[in-house]
């Protein structure tokens, strides 16, 4: 039987690796080429990356940095970050690289994600949603690393890139990450039940009980950590560390 | 006693990643479409990602059909075809209209599940596989004490005509082959580069055949 992936979620900003607390606040964790050979050799079932500025600043993907990241990868590698067209793409995939991970280009132009899918096969197009819950209690997605309000509900927008080709979703909650306090189940069962492809949950996943519950009754696919995998112990120093396999079977079967 | 591994490159499928396993496991594997360096391979990889007529015109289309039927049905060099490229040593598939290679007595067919069923297409993520009968390409696969597992990820499945060219299953809603062999013509339905020490076994008895 399929084994529920666990996979730890890596933020690249300005050359290294940080952590930010509700997409703000980013805080150094170390260096991305040693951390990820770390998690290799703990045997990760898949690795995010995603370069969080590139947009922002404008910047090309780093191939170079990439590259070297892909190297270190024996298990699947996502990328995200500043993704603008096919070519891109292409280059991405050829050093290495798995899965393309789309947020801003969801946005702004999804017939990149049409294109891509249709170029490389669905199976390599991640969407990354981010979504923040409104004083109201309504989910809603949001852009620019959490910036910019979109008239986006997370279930539709899911949705539509379902339908434009997208082969996992990646759904971030703003309001959880970095806190430790666990998903935000609700969001995650909404959006799990919305589509028939992969939802990975982010955002929140501080012990193993979250990764069960985000899985038993979000209904997620997948699950991504952020601060459960960088540091020792909420409140505590780096520490790049993976869960045993013997205590996510225990939790994940 | 230095093998030749040649990765065939023929405009599809991930190489570099195939690559960098052989060179962490101190093996020098070339990528390549050239024929003057095919001929002077002791094994070929047969590497692939995307859909099978895709596949099988890129085959065509880089002119290596006559070096390959030549090193694998005359010289019989040993093969081993991954993802895609194992689909692509088989008769036809479900997902496309091209004829295979059909260099071992297996079809390609398509995941099909009733609507109501939650499994997912592609069969994606870490599975367990059971092994069917020992060979070399497959030993030593669980000597770790842990129950080999391989990263997959694929919308068909190969189906081999004999249980005997079976080595290895694995079960996604119906129970499936994953790896097979018939003489030196060998195929694998995960992804050995993307599966840790599991894969690194594969390519290293692969290498020492």
């Amino acid at each position: 039987m399929l084994a529920t992936r666990v996979i730890p979620c890596l933020l690249y900003q300005d050359g290294s690796l940080m952590k930010t607390v509700k997409f703000k606040s980013p805080s150094y964790v170390g260096d991305a080429v040693n951390a990820i050979k770390i998690y290799n050799e703990k045997e990760v079932d898949e690795l995010i990356f995603l370069d969080i500025t590139a947009t922002a600043e404008n910047r090309l993907p780093d191939l170079a940095v990439i590259r070297q990241i892909a190297t270190e990868c024996f298990m699947p590698l996502a990328y995200g970050g500043g993704i603008t067209n096919v070519e891109q793409v292409r280059e991405i995939l050829h050093v290495g690289v798995e899965k393309v991970s789309f947020n801003s280009a969801a946005l702004n132009n999804p017939k990149l994600i049409t294109e891509t899918a249709k170029a490389f096969g669905t199976q390599c197009v991640v969407v990354s949603i981010d979504v923040r819950k409104s004083i109201w209690g309504k989910y809603v997605v949001y852009g620019d690393r959490a910036t910019r309000s979109t008239k986006e509900n997370p279930v539709e927008f899911a949705r539509k890139m379902e339908d434009a080709g997208a082969g996992e979703i990646l759904l971030t909650s703003v309001d959880r990450e970095g806190t430790w306090e666990g998903f935000d189940l609700e969001l995650v069962e909404k959006v799990s039940n919305a589509v028939r492809i992969p939802v990975i949950a982010h955002g929140g996943g501080g012990t193993l009980g979250h990764i069960r519950d985000v899985v038993k009754l979000g209904k997620a696919s997948a699950v991504a950590l952020g601060s459960l995998v960088v540091y020792q112990k909420k409140g505590m120093g780096v520490l790049i560390n993976f869960p045993k396999p013997k205590e996510l079977r225990s939790v994940l079967s | 006693m230095s093998q030749k591994v040649k990765i065939l490159d023929y405009g599809l499928g991930n190489l570099g990643s195939i690559q960098n396993m052989f060179k962490k496991l101190g093996i020098a594997a070339e990528i390549t479409g050239e024929e003057a360096e095919i001929e002077k391979a002791d094994k070929i990889v047969l590497p692939g990602v995307g859909a099978f007529d895709e596949g099988m015109r890129g085959l065509a289309k880089s002119g290596l059909a006559g070096i390959l039927s030549r090193k694998i049905l005359e010289e019989k060099t040993p093969l081993l075809g991954v993802c895609l490229g194992m689909q692509l040593l088989t008769k036809e598939s479900d997902e496309g209209k091209e004829k295979g290679l059909g260099w071992i007595e297996a079809t390609t067919k398509r995941f099909s599940f009733a609507p109501n069923n939650e499994l997912k297409i592609p069969h994606m993520g870490w599975n367990e596989v059971d092994i069917c009968r020992p060979d070399d390409l497959t030993k030593d696969l669980n000597k770790s004490g842990e129950n080999a597992r391989f990263y997959f990820v694929h919308s068909y499945y190969v189906e081999c005509e004999n249980a005997r060219d079976v080595l290895l299953k694995t079960s996604h809603g119906i129970e499936f082959d994953v790896a097979f062999r018939r003489d030196h013509i060998m195929g694998v339905q995960f992804h050995p580069e993307k599966s840790h020490r599991f894969g690194m076994q594969i390519l290293q008895n692969f290498y020492e055949l």
